[in-house]
């Protein structure tokens, strides 16, 4: 059951944006959510939620994953909608009591709301249409510039990977203690809040001293294969980008000229 | 040719505050293309000896030397790796990526070699182990032999010239120990590859060119598999196991002197009995 997880949720395919190179679909995201932020009146809206549409097209993904994000965050949206739509100050269009709605908040609310929506969407493009490794390898390379001033880019990465791999060997582990734990009557699922979170204590301590000898013993199996850092190091499939790449630059930087002049219509 | 002069090994134990001696004096040659079998209770050192040969472990008296290079000269640390891979018992806990074939490249990548090598010798090493098909999947979809044959993949893509196996069965099914102990041998007599296979099942030790069996320490024995199993009350005494069969050619030789007392495989002893019928 538990094993059925998917880690950032990658659904294989051949679309465009999952034959982009990861760090174009990282800066890209970037540069989307500033363009998202930039816009500020219906035009730009308009403008965006219209690429946006294009953009989860292009990616050949079913449209439940996207409500299934939505879904998510439904709550920060009506919350952050509802919050804008009463406490903007301005022309007021109803009031009962102390509660009034101003023209301004409900016009930050649809902004505050569809911005929300859109940036979940389209970010969540991001790790449906690259595998894990790549994501933590484009990481890497965009990090690479700030290992001058201490930024670890490659022990970050490497920490990314081994946490990717060990996820599932974890899970399978908890699930394993448990059921031995329960052999000799432990109990997870009754008991309030915290008589729960107690039952969890066995669970935990055998984890967490099973994963440090884990850690242990991988360190040495790594340094057996010669593992001494980044340094000099190279990879089976290294990041180029391609024709494809150039033509998403084109796009994004036409995605943040047209929000720009948006604001001047 | 690894050789090992009069290594001594002391561990500082933190929790006694006292000094173990792992390794005491110990001295043994391993040629190109042999297949030694290292056995001995848990405790008796080999694990320490085995972590000796690609330098994990630095002696603390005496010396080890990988094809005359010292393991101790820091400069060639990574040369020595590289020579002398090493598979170890937990196939989990060895395997670094999120796919096979990622993890068998983990080892030429921190080498520095060109993407393109990298790629023929993944494809070759993944072919050696047979576990081409498989290249994409996640480590963890995969059994406890096809792990450790991914680890030993992960290895041969170094181009060791030896391989050191620490009880690379000991946590695997019947299944998965054959499946092993074939890519071993495979390895040794297909490939040429040197193997050290530190073990405590007999079967596996007698298909080895050498037996090295070590109590306390030291080795107590050393020689062919029918020199050594054949010692069966010393290797009692040590309550160490002894092969089936050879235990049974033991007390057959004892009631009749005609059969000989040397036998280690099945086919062997029925080609012996079959003189008799």
């Amino acid at each position: 059951m538990l094993k059925d997880i998917t880690i950032g949720q990658y659904l294989p395919g051949h679309s465009f944006l999952h034959s982009l190179d990861p760090r174009t679909k990282i800066i890209a995201v970037l540069i989307y959510m500033i363009s998202l932020f930039v816009v500020n009146n219906f035009f730009g809206l308009g403008f965006m939620l219209l690429l946006s549409f294009v953009v989860v097209l292009t990616s050949q993904i079913p449209v439940k994953f996207f409500f299934r994000g939505i879904k998510a965050i439904i709550f920060i949206v009506s919350l952050t909608v509802i919050l804008q739509m009463f406490m903007t100050p301005g022309e007021i269009m109803w009031q009962f009591g102390i509660f009034k709605i101003t023209k301004e908040g409900i016009h930050q609310a649809i902004f505050m709301g569809t911005r929300l929506i859109l940036l979940v969407s389209v970010t969540s493009i991001l790790t449906l249409t690259t595998t894990p490794i790549s994501l933590t390898d484009g990481i890497e390379h965009l990090l690479k510039p700030f290992q001058r001033f201490g930024v670890p880019a490659h022990e970050l990465a490497m920490m990314m990977t081994i946490a990717l791999r060990f996820i599932p060997t974890l899970i399978e582990e908890t699930e394993k203690i448990m059921k031995a734990q329960a052999a000799r009557g432990a109990d997870f699922e009754s008991g309030n809040l915290v008589q729960r979170a107690k039952a969890m204590i066995p669970l935990l301590v055998p984890l967490f001293l099973n994963a440090v000898k884990r850690a242990d013993e991988l360190a040495m199996a790594m340094e057996a294969r010669c593992y001494h850092g980044g340094e000099n190091r190279t990879r089976l499939k290294a990041l180029q980008y391609t024709k494809r790449d150039y033509v998403a630059a084109v796009l994004c930087i036409g995605m943040v000229a047209g929000a720009f002049t948006s604001r001047f219509i | 040719m690894i050789k090992i002069d009069h290594l001594t090994h002391i561990f500082y134990k933190e929790s006694t505050k006292e000094e173990v001696k792992a390794l005491d004096d110990v001295s043994l040659e391993i040629h190109e293309g042999e297949h030694i079998a290292v056995l001995g209770h848990n405790g008796c050192g080999k694990s320490t000896l085995a972590k000796h040969l690609n330098a994990l472990l630095l002696p603390t008296a005496g010396t080890v030397e990988v094809d005359a290079v010292d393991t101790a000269n820091e400069a060639d640390l990574w040369t020595i790796r590289q020579m002398v891979g090493m598979v170890f018992q937990n196939p989990d806990n060895q395997l670094v990526a999120t796919t096979v074939e990622e993890d068998v490249a983990f080892g030429p990548e921190n080498m520095g070699i060109e993407p393109a090598i990298i790629r023929q010798r993944v494809d070759e090493a993944l072919d050696a182990v047979a576990m081409t098909a498989f290249k994409d999947k996640g480590p963890h979809l995969l059994s406890g032999g096809q792990k450790q044959r991914v680890a030993i993949a992960g290895i041969i893509a170094m181009r060791p010239k030896y391989i050191v196996f620490d009880e690379p069965t000991a946590m695997l099914d019947p299944i998965g120990r054959q499946e092993v102990m074939n890519t071993i041998h495979y390895l040794n007599k297909q490939e040429g590859l040197t193997v050290i296979n530190i073990t405590h099942f007999m079967e596996e030790a007698v298909q080895a060119d050498r037996v090295v069996i070590m109590e306390h320490g030291k080795i107590v024995l050393s020689g062919k598999p029918k020199e050594v199993f054949t010692q069966v009350d010393l290797l009692k005494e040590m309550q160490l196991d002894i092969p089936p069969i050879a235990e049974l050619a033991a007390l057959l030789h004892k009631e009749n002197k005609n059969i000989a007392a040397d036998i280690m495989t099945i086919e062997e002893m029925v080609t012996e009995l079959c003189l008799w019928k």
